[in-house]
């Protein structure tokens, strides 16, 4: 909202420059997120002066310009060309004398204009920002001032604007008077009494020839209107349109601008409606029917539903309450007879209206947070005011007051304990007291503390002993209190243990030389499709958005693979070749039995390009392929102190040859392979990609039983015993087959088994392979001899002849 | 000639080869060749019991004599060689040191955004929090109505927050975790959450994914004095010991009361540079707001439903902080988009 401090200074005037203010302000709970400058500048606005043309005479040489002399209050009168038509002999005018810096930042200087010297410019409405009409100079009323006389001293042209930021809990500083409340408590600077004290309404009432009907209380607790006739549609004056630039509003008439100026001085919106143009002389609030349809100002039909509040007249809808009027009945230059219409709306039904539409105003931004059912005839009053002065209208003898005032004011007790117990701090009882009558809190003592009474337009926000503790300490200061820490009874800052592998994990990785990333959660079904996942497999069990922001991110990502294939790409994109890549973070599947995602916390690699940077030593180091992946797998692996299990698998995302399903024990943790040629180049990428993505969750649930509190282990009193064997084996039998024979052969006694050589050649047969193994021997309890690594090596080569029909080589 | 004469004669000889032997090899060549088991003064030795009982003393002290002297000088020579060939050894070994290392060993980092989550973790760690984690897909319930979101609250708006289904969305900030951690431990409770949050704004200034941490401690006498005290450590330990930090009073649905916490800029000095440009930083303020906090509203305690958390025997304070926004004050990250591009030209500056 836009706080034009001239318009403030009429109510409380704390004096100082803007920024202290507005340090004030932030101090106590209002935002502020700037200050603007309204109108012509600061430098320089003393050369802004009221003149008097003395005579106007065509220009010798341009058909459109005039000649004029006026006097502006100094000894000589000033001659200033003029290109109004409008310009006149004895006309009291506006005069910009050089030095003047205009509001889009020129400064004026004296001129010459074909051929004529020029002292300076008279001014329109719009050269000051004041409106849009630039027809001609703007003309003030004859006699308003002595020539000479500053033109901001009649006009609040020139001004300061606080751009505040207000919390939606406070609607009450949605208005001029409202804000002064606040700048009042926050200052200790005095108050004026509110605009709308003294003013003298009709009586509530009945009027002929008007009806008013609310058929549904609960979304319209109040409804008041005043008639007026002989009203006069015209221009409003100056003093009101400066006021209402500055906050932001154009001027219309001065009909419709007494509407808004009342509710930017008030915070409460009003309507104005052309009786004449209201059917039948009657207005209804009801909710619209499923589907009803309504023109709405701004000539855009709006579909409603059941829950949505509108006012018809005989003839039909009219409004969309409390949020946009409708054409038909708005006021017009012709208008002579109005009936103001000052209503209280239910907040959140307003909201869930105006978000519904996708329609906001400056109405529906401010009944949406809930005003006070009181603020009604604040509004009244100052507008009954307005319309008297500047429309010339007269009010009929009755007010029309559907709803009535609401219940009795709240009392909540204060606890002085608990305001201390709350800050940590205490704060003396006269000084809370103060504080809340500052904010027009009614006060009484009470045994522990304060009963406290709740103004009308507080009432929403402030319901608990909690607020009112926060308006107490807002306004004592919260920046005052002591910085202490929590005696933290029975806290313990630890990471879990599987917290503690997690980062074990991430460790490892980033050990091994790879760059985390960090990926969209979002993710679509075309990245799917290029992925290749298949219909009816778990990674199509996304869970899908209901409101997407695009179709590109209207999933969630049931892997990782996708994010790093994007920035794989983005990378190769922009110069890079060689890669290595991580991501952890979850993706999310949907869950049959919970409305929740299920989520994992996965961990997934990808290299592509060489595995080191080549150097003057070794220019050309291996391209990563699937052992490069699987190598950095095993490594986190052994950090976790978990045995993998890799067993061939086929996806179609992966090289059918070159892939492999990762297993923790019998669980199925993941995969390692190389991404599929296809996949690969539907991300235009050519080069080798291989990666890995686990379910780093399920890992680190077995590593915590095994790792973390690892237990030392004596590998140095009982020397191991190492021999390796070499065996032939058929096409058929993998490396893992080899070892785990190894291993269930080879007994207790078997601490390790390794295969270190792979040869595949004539002498081996053809499609036969060689495999030497690192066998090591160890006893906890005893030094082994090498009759025993002997008889324990016969029998792991005669199971690996029986079991695998492995021929021992040697 | 007498024997021991020729004793002296091999003597001198062998030391002259010695003297000017050029190598180990050599060396051992002339140790084979004057006292190796085929050479003459050793055969002399052996042969002086055949020599008449008068001679055998001489000679055999005077070949004894000569053996040591032999061995003593071949052993100084080696010694001597050595040292020169291994001398030679490192001078032809010698590199250019100015080389790059070989093989190369690539270096890993973590993402940016994750050492801040860690280094905001381990602050936490040592004021004694412990770390929690939650779902990213989280009912309405947790997200917005026990945080006592009024029904019509504009963030639950479907253009403000990612619906999944009527009562399911993605978090829109890490808080719904205070009521889940309540619910699954007693008080008193410090817990810090980090975490992914989601909000449909996608522009300059912010993206849809981005992450926060969570605080809440609850006890039977927590104070905004000591949320105060907490953020203040949290404040110099990530930005610096000469920081300070400043309440302002604010509004949260489920704080009361709620404040913004600023911490003072470390960039300028009063909002201007040296040069007497403003800030970019601070934009002339002094001052970065960094985070959200306040005292646990009642009502959110009452969400809890368990006697534990009555709100007339426990309170709490609870704060929440962006991590992106926090990594780009510490590292002068001027777009949030760099933190989603990962370009790896971005990665490589951190960590």
């Amino acid at each position: 909202m836009r706080l034009p401090l001239a318009w403030l200074s009429e109510y409380v005037h704390p004096g100082g420059d803007p920024w202290e203010l507005a340090d004030a302000l932030s101090a106590t709970g209002t935002e502020v997120a700037g200050v603007d400058r309204f109108g012509i500048k600061a430098e320089g606005f003393e050369h802004l002066v009221v003149g008097k043309v003395l005579t106007a005479e065509q220009h010798p040489d341009a058909d459109r310009l005039k000649v004029t002399t006026v006097d502006v209050g100094e000894a000589e009168p000033a001659q200033i060309v003029c290109g109004a038509p409008n310009v006149a002999a004895g006309q009291t005018v506006a005069v910009a004398r050089p030095g003047t810096v205009m509001p889009d930042g020129m400064k004026l200087k004296r001129a010459k204009l074909r051929g004529v010297e020029s002292q300076g410019m008279i001014v329109s409405e719009r050269e000051l920002g004041l409106g849009d009409d630039h027809s001609g100079i703007m003309v003030l009323p004859d006699g308003i001032a002595a020539p000479g006389t500053l033109l901001a001293e009649l006009f609040e042209i020139s001004t300061d604007v606080l751009e505040l930021e207000l919390t939606p809990n406070r609607p009450d500083c949605l208005g001029i008077y409202g804000m002064a409340r606040e700048v009042h408590a926050a200052t200790g600077s005095p108050l004026t009494a509110p605009p709308w004290a003294g003013v003298e309404l009709p009586p509530a009432g009945e009027l002929e020839g008007v009806t008013i009907t609310v058929e549904d209380p609960e979304l319209c607790p109040r409804f008041t209107a005043l008639v007026y006739d002989d009203v006069t549609v015209g221009p409003s004056p100056t003093w009101m349109k400066a006021r209402l630039a500055a906050a932001g509003q154009r001027s219309i008439n001065n009909v419709v601008d007494i509407t808004n100026y009342v509710m930017l001085l008030t915070g409460q919106p009003l309507h104005a409606f052309d009786l004449d143009r209201i059917a039948g002389g009657e207005l209804t609030v009801r909710t619209a029917g499923p589907g009803e349809q309504i023109t709405t100002l701004d000539d855009v039909v709006r579909t409603l539903d059941d829950q949505m509040v509108i006012i018809e007249d005989a003839d039909g809808p009219t409004s969309i309450a409390g949020i946009m009027g409708g054409q038909r009945s708005e006021v017009v230059p012709e208008t002579a007879r109005v009936l103001m219409e000052v209503a209280n709306w239910n907040g959140p039904n307003i909201n869930r209206t105006s978000w519904k539409l996708a329609l906001r105003s400056e109405a529906s931004s401010r009944f949406e947070k809930g005003l006070a059912p009181e603020q009604t005839l604040e509004a009244q009053a100052v507008a009954h005011q307005l319309m008297v002065d500047l429309t010339g209208a007269k009010v009929r003898p009755a007010l029309i007051d559907v709803g009535g005032a609401p219940a009795e004011p709240v009392v909540i007790r204060l606890r002085a304990q608990r305001v201390e117990s709350l800050l940590g701090s205490s704060i003396p009882l006269e000084r809370q007291e103060a504080i809340l009558r500052s904010l027009e809190f009614e006060v009484a003592p009470a045994e522990d503390g304060l009963d406290v009474t709740v103004p009308a337009f507080r009432r929403n926000d402030v319901t608990r002993e909690a607020d009112l503790v926060e308006e107490v300490a807002r306004i004592d200061g919260v920046d005052n209190l002591p910085a202490t820490l929590p005696r933290r009874r029975d806290a313990a800052g630890r990471l879990s243990p599987k917290q503690k592998l997690r980062r074990r994990a991430e460790d490892a990785v980033v050990g091994r030389g790879l760059r985390g990333i960090m990926g969209w959660s979002f993710t679509s079904e075309a990245v799917l499709d290029r992925l290749r996942i298949p219909a009816g497999t778990q990674r199509r069990a996304a869970v899908r958005l209901a409101n997407p922001m695009s179709e590109d991110h209207a999933l969630l990502r049931t892997t990782l693979v996708g994010s790093l294939l994007d920035v794989a790409a983005h990378n190769l994109a922009r110069g890079a070749s060689d890669l290595g890549l991580f991501e952890r973070g979850a993706v999310y599947f949907t869950n049959d039995e919970s409305p929740l995602a299920t989520e994992e916390d996965h961990l997934a690699v990808l290299l592509t390009g060489r595995v080191a940077p080549p150097t003057w030593a070794d220019g050309a180091p291996p391209a990563a392929d699937f052992f490069a992946a699987k190598a950095v797998l095993e490594a986190v692996a052994r950090r976790l102190r978990v045995d993998l299990e890799f067993r061939q698998a086929e996806q179609l995302t992966l090289h059918p040859g070159r892939s492999a399903d990762v297993y923790v024990g019998d669980e199925l943790v993941g995969w390692v392979g190389e991404i599929h040629p296809l996949v690969a180049a539907a991300w235009d990428i050519e080069q080798t990609v291989a990666m890995f993505e686990v379910d780093l969750g399920a890992i680190l649930d077995v590593a915590v039983t095994v790792a973390g509190e690892e237990q030392y282990v004596d590998v140095t009193s009982f020397p191991a015993v190492r021999q390796d064997i070499a065996v032939v084996v058929g096409p058929a039998v993998q490396a893992a087959d080899v070892v785990a024979t190894a291993r269930d052969a080879g007994g207790a006694l078997l601490s390790s088994a390794e295969v270190f050589d792979v040869y595949e050649g004539e002498q081996v047969g053809e499609g036969n392979r060689s495999l030497a193994v690192h066998l090591e021997f160890r006893a906890p309890d005893r030094t082994l001899t090498d009759e025993d690594a002997d008889k324990a090596r016969a029998k792991i080569v005669t199971a690996l002849s029986e079991k695998l029909g492995a021929v021992h080589r040697g | 000639m007498a024997v021991t004469d020729r004793i002296t004669e091999i003597q001198t000889e062998a030391e002259q080869a010695i003297a000017a032997a050029g190598s180990t090899a050599e060396l051992e060549e002339l140790r084979v060749r004057f006292l190796g088991r085929k050479a003459e003064l050793p055969n002399l030795l052996r042969g002086v019991a055949q020599l008449p009982p008068e001679e055998r003393g001489a000679v055999g002290k005077a070949a004894n004599l000569a053996r040591q002297a032999l061995e003593g000088r071949i052993s100084e020579r080696e010694a001597a060689l050595a040292a020169a060939e291994l001398e030679d050894q490192l001078e032809r070994d010698r590199v250019d040191v100015t080389l790059p290392g070989t093989p190369a060993q690539p270096t890993g980092s973590l993402h940016v955004l994750h050492q801040t989550w860690r280094e905001l973790e381990d602050v936490f760690l040592g004021l004694g929090f412990t770390v929690l984690d939650g779902p990213e897909v989280e009912t309405v319930h947790y997200n917005f109505d026990a945080l006592n979101h009024d029904p019509a609250h504009p963030a639950r708006a479907w253009t403000d927050t990612f619906y999944v289904a009527d009562n399911v969305v993605l978090r829109t900030h890490t808080s719904p975790m205070q009521v889940r951690a309540m619910e699954a431990h007693p008080p008193p409770l410090y817990v810090v959450i980090p975490g992914r949050v989601y909000r449909r704004d996608y522009d300059a200034t912010h993206l849809p994914q981005f992450h926060q941490v969570e605080g809440l401690a609850v006890d039977e006498d927590i104070t905004l004095a000591d949320l105060k005290g907490t953020l203040l450590s949290f404040a110099r330990t990530v930005f610096g010991d000469e920081r300070q930090i400043r309440l302002r009073p604010h509004f949260f649905p489920f704080t009361e009361p709620s404040v913004e916490i600023d911490v003072s800029c470390s960039n300028c000095k009063g909002g201007t540079l040296k040069d007497g440009s403003r800030c970019p930083v601070c934009k002339g303020t002094t001052w970065l707001e960094i985070l959200g906090a306040g005292m646990v509203d009642p009502n959110v305690l009452r969400a809890v439903g368990s006697e534990a958390y009555d709100p007339d025997k426990v309170q709490g304070f609870a704060f929440g902080m962006g991590i992106e926004r926090i990594a780009m004050l510490k590292h002068g990250i001027p777009d949030l988009r760099l933190y989603i591009e990962n370009d790896v030209r971005f990665l490589e500056q951190f960590g």
